[in-house]
């Protein structure tokens, strides 16, 4: 227990000292003259990646719940082949792509974000549920729940751990490729990042590529935390 | 009650291979009983088990529970009428030990508090206090205790029938000892009917009033555990049951049953008298009772020798004695530890039953008797009980 609290403080004091690095490097006066600009993309950037996680989120967990059910069994691992050649393709070619269907704008920026996203969270809702033990499967089976109920209650919370890993992987790729709805023109923290390259802008650029790094560490923080105390109670980790 | 009647299973290989994991087995269990399913690895104990509750769907055959052919029932339904207690345990990890012990009482529908009354009244019967556990989660708890869970946890919903695969194979040999006798003490006073997959011979004589031996898919014997030992069906049951198969019958036959039809006299009886009928049937001492048979000791040949009037200036208290139901293996090791050649078996209101010896266990033993289908003992039920 004690333990515990410890790495989490020690984390916490590592994180506001790299914090105030970062400030001072970047330099107060910068981030004052850039509060308005970095406040909005931020709000922006946050609304791409909301939105498009929750979308993923609703779309692939319920895929992954799909593919690992009984009569997906033999089916499934091709799916899983296929899913997996589609993450190779890098996710500047998606934007592209979506940018070639959609259009420019927020909507193509949050399809391709969704898509980049949907993967991890796939595979792993597919990994955890099938690494939920044979044995706690049966025995909800053999003490009368329903096939429904041994998902709901059993299998579901039991596949939290690497579910939760798949979540973690896709927002820090989510986070991280959200900068480049720029270049389709939709806004987000790239906003501050792709024309302080193109100015040769250092300040703004390290102000713009800090903040999309410390929102990554951010969100990738508070859903861990949220997940173990939530979620994870009782699971061995 | 339930009966099995000419259950089989055939799996489909992916050779395209059948093969036979259950032949024909009819067997009936009667309420209240614990039967035990031995046998070797892979002989269908546990197939055979899961065919009841559907867990596999059986190939042919019918399971009827109270006289009800269970085909008719919907699975789920069936399920929650039985109890299961799993080879692996089987506790959800994300669920708190309240929670585990609840999951079918909350599938019924039960309300919180009457959820929470039986978890403690359950909680209590295993010992196991519940301030402590009960919102613990189960990686918290040791494997016995986690055994004992998952034993009440099949109790919870109080389905009249349970179904148990090796349920105290991950404990260690104490404890396992100790919950075996928790759990007979228990189903005992519950009254359940108990189906007991286990390869622990001990644990059969232990536990079963009946024990079906498998081999094969097939049931080869079911009988009582005396009658098992006594007279095992083949070869392959007597070399199951092991070489020293009759110390094993040692536990499982009562006092009253080896006890020989020995003499008693009055305690007015005159000292010529019992010296003559001692002298004729060779007897060194005789006990004595009251007029309502009741035991009030015994008097030695040795002491009457030349003496004048009653026996009962004469009496003797006893050394030592044995309660009626008290196994073989207790007074074997109470006449060893108090060096007495016999004891007086008497009956719970101190009747007099007649005597436990050497040869009247030699006799019992060789005479092919077995207690066969009644009055069943098993030993747990005298674990602790104090000598006499
Ligand atoms: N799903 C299955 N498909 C094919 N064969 C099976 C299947 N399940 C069990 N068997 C076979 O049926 C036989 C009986 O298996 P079962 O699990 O009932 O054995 P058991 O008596 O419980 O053994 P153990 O003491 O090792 O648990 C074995 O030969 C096993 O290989
Ligand atoms: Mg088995």
């Amino acid at each position: 227990m004690a333990e515990r609290y410890g790495k989490g403080l020690l984390g916490a004091l590592a994180a506001a000292a790299l914090l105030a690095l970062l400030v001072h490097w970047i330099g107060l006066n910068v981030i004052r003259h850039y509060r308005d600009d970095l406040q909005f993309y931020l709000q922006a950037h946050l609304f791409l990646v909301a939105v498009s996680m929750l979308a993923a989120l609703a779309v692939g967990v319920p895929v992954g719940i799909l593919l690992s059910r009984p009569f997906m069994a033999r089916r499934a691992e091709r799916f899983m082949q296929l899913f997996n050649v589609g993450n190779t393709v890098p996710p500047l070619a998606v934007l592209a792509l979506s940018l070639g269907i959609l259009g420019i704008g927020d909507g193509p920026a949050i399809f391709a974000l969704f898509l980049a996203s949907l993967l991890p969270i796939v595979r792993n809702t597919y990994e955890g549920l099938r690494n939920v033990p044979a044995s706690l499967k049966e025995a909800a089976t053999g003490i009368g729940m329903t096939p429904r109920q041994v998902l709901l209650k059993v299998e579901l919370p039991n596949a939290v751990p690497i579910l939760i890993g798949g979540v973690r992987i896709a927002l820090a790729l989510n986070v991280g490729t959200a900068p480049l709805a720029f270049l389709i023109g939709a806004n987000s923290l790239g906003s501050l990042i792709f024309p302080a390259i193109a100015l040769n802008n250092q300040p703004m650029l390290l102000l713009g590529a800090a903040a999309t790094a410390l929102l990554a560490l951010l969100l990738d923080g508070a859903v861990t935390l949220f997940s173990r105390l939530c979620l994870e109670r009782g699971l061995a980790r | 009650m339930i009966e099995l009647d000419r259950l089989s299973k055939t799996f489909k290989q992916k050779n395209g291979k059948d093969v036979t994991a259950v032949d024909a087995v009819s067997l009936t269990v009667n309420e209240g009983e614990i039967c035990v399913f031995l046998g070797p690895s892979g002989c269908g104990k546990t197939t055979t088990l899961k065919m009841i509750n559907r867990l596999i769907p059986p190939s042919s055959g019918r399971v009827l529970i109270n006289g009800e052919d269970t085909a008719d029932l919907d699975a789920v339904t069936l399920r929650r009428r039985i109890g299961y207690v799993i080879q692996q345990i089987g506790l959800f990890p994300n669920m708190t030990i309240e929670e585990n012990i609840t999951v079918v009482p909350r599938l019924l529908g039960w309300d919180r508090k009457a959820c929470h009354a039986r978890a403690l009244e359950l909680m209590n019967m295993v010992q196991l206090e519940p301030r402590h556990y009960l919102k613990r989660y189960p990686r918290e708890l040791s494997g016995g205790q986690q055994q004992r869970i998952g034993v009440i946890r099949a109790l919870a919903a109080d389905a009249p029938l349970l179904l148990m695969d090796e349920p105290f194979g991950a404990v260690d040999p104490i404890n396992r000892d100790a919950i075996q006798n928790e759990f007979f003490q228990m189903q005992r006073a519950l009254n359940k009917t108990v189906i007991m997959v286990s390869h622990d011979i001990d644990e059969a004589l232990k536990l079963g009033d009946k024990i079906a031996v498998f081999r094969g898919g097939r049931l080869i014997q079911f009988d009582h555990p005396d009658t098992l030992l006594a007279h095992p069906a083949d070869e392959f049951v007597s070399q199951f049951v092991g070489q020293d198969s009759t110390l094993k019958r040692l536990l499982l036959i009562r006092a009253e049953d080896a006890a020989d039809d020995a003499p008693s006299i009055a305690p007015d009886t005159p000292v010529e008298q019992a010296l003559e009928a001692m002298e004729e049937q060779d007897r060194r001492y005789v006990v004595v009772t009251d007029a309502e048979r009741k035991a009030l000791g015994y008097v030695k040949r040795r002491d009457l020798r030349r003496q004048q009037g009653a026996c009962g200036q004469f009496l003797q208290p006893f050394k030592v004695t044995a309660a009626h139901d008290e196994n073989l293996r207790i007074l074997l090791s109470r006449m060893y530890e108090f060096n007495s050649s016999w004891l007086p078996v008497l009956g719970a209101d101190g009747l007099f039953l007649g005597e436990v010896t050497q040869e009247s266990i030699a006799d019992y033993l060789s005479s092919g008797r077995s207690r066969g289908k009644t009055s069943i003992v098993s030993p747990a039920a005298n674990a602790g009980a104090p000598a006499a």
